[in-house]
């Protein structure tokens, strides 16, 4: 091997430095999944029997389904009885309130992982919700935010505080029987968060959502539910880790947008779950359904996302447009190292008139790492005008790794215009040495050309967020060059 | 400068460099000329610490320090500077990034403090009139979509920008029509100093016209077979290779 590609190997080998585990008393259901269970987790939240009805109904429906198989990914069968369906941080005093009532142990676990919750030290202009395994711990800056009329709390707490928005929306964009992961997610979504942008609002901060899996042989379920009222606007960003296991942990969410006349939302993703050592071995299963609906008219939804982590990927997160003149975008930078496997893309459905929609996607392999993109653009019957540009790229880093595009397209309406680039590269010992030549380390080299590769996207992300995900990016790299 | 003692060099099992040995003193021009295969990209790659290529015996010093234990780019931050046969291309990366990314790398390698931005694009203009490259080259991928002339011309505005010690030019003039390689021509003489050194590898006497050098080489067969001084240049061009390869095997 070349001096180079021991480099690359080097590179890609740093560690997961989010890999601690947090050891707390735990309120955790015994593995296992039925009907009873399902009763359980819904009165442990105290529901309402609408949403028991739906969860069995989910749970019915889904044992009547298959795993998909079609995704470009390869794991053994997973045994669904031997995850829990619950952990909780155990609650001494019942439920926290504020966050001094909130476990020191807890706070102390997303300092670690550089998400302050404490009052004195929070990010600025940048309000959080941190769920620990199947709750959510803690939310701040709820206060300011109330008074601009949003809505922004746990899942758990909106079925309790406005049952009807959950009622109207919950399902409305991605319904229990839709697949697989999210006919699960229906059945035992533990929590997640809740947005409501009032009309005419304009969210005064970034809203954000820390997910952290801590206990182990968990799933966790979380479900996020975004609604934009008439010419609101809101801007989400989500961050996840997870501790290093040599188990597969499964993690199957469900993400609902639903942006209703003029409104905007703009939801943001930087992934970074536990993706498995070097050898395969461990690492979360991220097996996600995201959709937003582009309802109203001149509404818009804008995805981006920043993969680096999990073992296994399953994301395309998607935009239903509705409304005429409504537009969705998709800005995608997805990394795969070692024996990660990435199978992600987005679908665009144009219904409405003069819908735009914008695909970029930037998939980096590096190791024997494989990484796909799998995109559907469709345009029905009535979506005249209907437009879309995708671009889709591949970067390789070394010679052992692979990249596939699966690009489709369902045209019924003869004024739509489709267009697709596709280019795949990589970075050679050519490169690398001419930068050395440069005086440039190998490692410079490598980030130099990944982050101009990704440029298009992280100039998508809020500003914090670019500089997280170009270090983050640095990161999952290690090792890749020689 | 440097000095180049009984080098051997292979790649893979073939010995392609035989015994090389040259002395490149400060400020002076050499000139390394030779058929296609003799050997002289090979030569310019190994100084400046390619990967491939093992060197069997011999040495290089490069200001007292064994050079060949360098890693390349340790190499480029001490002075050494080659200006590629085959520039290569590096989408997404603008050329000024690199640059920037280069400059500052070299001058945290020599204990200076980093160029902001004002002060690097100033540097980056007044390099760019040596070599008559318009502005919007800075902002394009490097070297993408570049001409074989543009992509020569932006070597030569990099070495300018980098101010190397020792510059070696692999076939700088290889492609270039005659305006072109007057404009590179120029950019190298601006570039001469009684610090700097060069070593052009060419193919034709046609760059000797243009940049007159102290010393003329002849690389054949991986041996320089034939030294002297810019006349040599003249002689090559009347009577080809042929005899000096002859030497070489004979000698071989
Ligand atoms: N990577 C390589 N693998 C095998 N042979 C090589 C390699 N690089 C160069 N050579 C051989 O070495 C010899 C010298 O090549 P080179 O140094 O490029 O010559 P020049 O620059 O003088 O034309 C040629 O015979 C060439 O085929
Ligand atoms: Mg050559």
């Amino acid at each position: 091997m070349s001096a180079s590609s021991r480099e690359i190997e080097k590179l890609i080998g740093q560690g997961y430095k989010q890999g601690f585990v947090t050891d707390l008393e735990a309120d955790t259901f015994p593995p296992g999944l039925n009907e009873d269970v399902i009763r359980a987790l819904s009165a442990k939240k105290n529901e309402p029997g609408f949403l028991l009805e739906w969860r069995l109904k989910a749970y019915r429906h889904w044992l009547s389904m298959k795993s998909p198989q079609w995704a470009f990914v390869h794991f053994p069968p997973i045994d669904y009885q031997e995850i829990s369906y619950y952990s909780a941080p155990k609650d001494k005093r019942g439920g926290p309130k504020s966050l001094d009532e909130v476990d020191p142990q807890l706070i102390e676990t997303y300092k670690k992982l550089g998400i302050p919750l404490a009052e004195q030290e929070k990010l600025a202009g940048v309000a959080v919700d941190a769920v620990f395994d199947s709750v959510s711990v803690a939310t701040t800056f709820k206060g300011k935010l109330a008074e601009a009329g949003v809505i922004f709390c746990p899942i758990s707490e909106a079925v309790q505080c406005h049952p009807d928005l959950v009622q109207q929306y919950l399902g409305s964009v991605v319904p229990y029987a839709d697949n697989f992961f999210a006919a699960l997610n229906s059945a035992v979504f533990s929590d997640g968060s809740f947005v409501y942008i009032p009309k005419g609002v304009r969210c005064p901060m970034e809203l954000s959502t820390y997910f952290r899996i801590n206990a182990a042989n968990t799933g966790q379920f979380e479900r996020t539910l975004i609604i934009a009222e008439e010419k609101s606007s809101v801007s989400y960003l989500e961050g996840c880790t997870a501790p290093m296991r040599d188990e597969n942990q499964l993690h199957a969410a469900v993400v609902e947008l639903i942006a209703l006349d003029d409104a905007r939302i703009k939801y943001s993703t930087v992934q970074n779950w536990y993706p498995g050592d070097e050898n395969g071995v461990g690492g979360i299963y991220n097996f996600v359904t995201k959709r937003g609906d582009c309802r109203g008219v001149n509404s818009k939804i804008s995805w981006t996302q920043v993969e680096t982590g999990s073992a296994i990927t399953w994301k395309y997160p998607s935009c239903v447009l509705t409304g005429d003149n409504s537009v969705g975008e998709f800005y995608s930078v997805a990394v795969t190292n070692h024996f990660q496997q990435a199978d992600t893309g987005t679908k665009m459905i144009h219904i409405g008139k003069n819908t735009r929609s914008t695909i970029v996607s930037k998939g980096i392999s590096a190791g024997r790492a494989h990484n796909t993109y799998r995109g559907l653009v469709k345009v029905l019957k009535n979506a005249e005008n209907a437009r879309n540009h995708t671009q889709c790229d591949s970067l390789l880093v070394g010679d052992k790794c692979g990249a596939h595009t699966f690009p489709y397209m369902e045209v019924k309406q003869p004024s739509a215009r489709v267009e697709h680039e596709a280019s795949t590269s990589k970075i050679s010992e050519d490169q690398l040495f001419f930068c050395q030549q440069r005086g440039i380390s190998a490692e410079d080299a490598v980030s130099m050309i990944v982050n101009g590769f990704c440029k298009e996207v992280f100039k998508e992300l809020p500003m914090e967020f670019a500089v997280e995900a170009q270090a983050l990016l640095g990161i999952s790299l290690e090792g890749s060059v020689g | 400068m440097l000095a180049i003692e009984s080098l051997h060099v292979r790649v893979e099992d073939k010995e392609i460099l035989k015994g090389i040995s040259l002395n490149v003193g400060a400020g002076e021009v050499h000139a390394i000329m030779g058929p296609n295969g003799s050997g002289k990209s090979t030569l310019a790659h190994v100084l400046a610490g390619r990967d491939g290529y093992t060197v069997t015996s011999g040495m290089a010093t490069y200001n007292h320090a064994n050079l060949l234990a360098m890693p390349p780019e340790e190499r480029a931050r001490e002075g050494v500077f080659l200006a590629f046969q085959y520039p290569v291309e590096i989408p997404g990366v603008s050329n000024i990034y690199l640059l920037k990314t280069a400059v500052n790398a070299i001058r945290k390698h020599r204990a200076l403090e980093e160029l902001d931005a004002m002060d690097f694009i100033g540097l980056v203009k007044s390099k760019m009139k040596l070599v008559d490259m318009d502005e919007q080259f800075l902002y394009r991928a490097v070297n993408e979509g570049f001409s074989g002339g543009e992509k020569k011309r932006n070597e030569i505005l990099q070495m300018a920008v980098l101010e190397p010690r020792l510059a070696i030019l692999d076939e700088t003039d290889s492609g270039l029509d005659i305006d072109a390689l007057r404009v590179v021509s120029d950019g190298v003489n601006a570039l001469r100093s009684k610090d700097r050194s060069f070593i052009l590898v060419t193919h034709y006497q046609r760059l000797l016209d243009y940049i007159k050098p102290d010393f003329v080489h002849v690389l054949a067969g991986g041996r320089i077979v034939k030294s002297g001084d810019a006349s040599l240049a003249l002689e090559l061009e009347d009577r080809g290779y042929g005899w000096l390869e002859q030497h070489a095997g004979a000698a071989s």
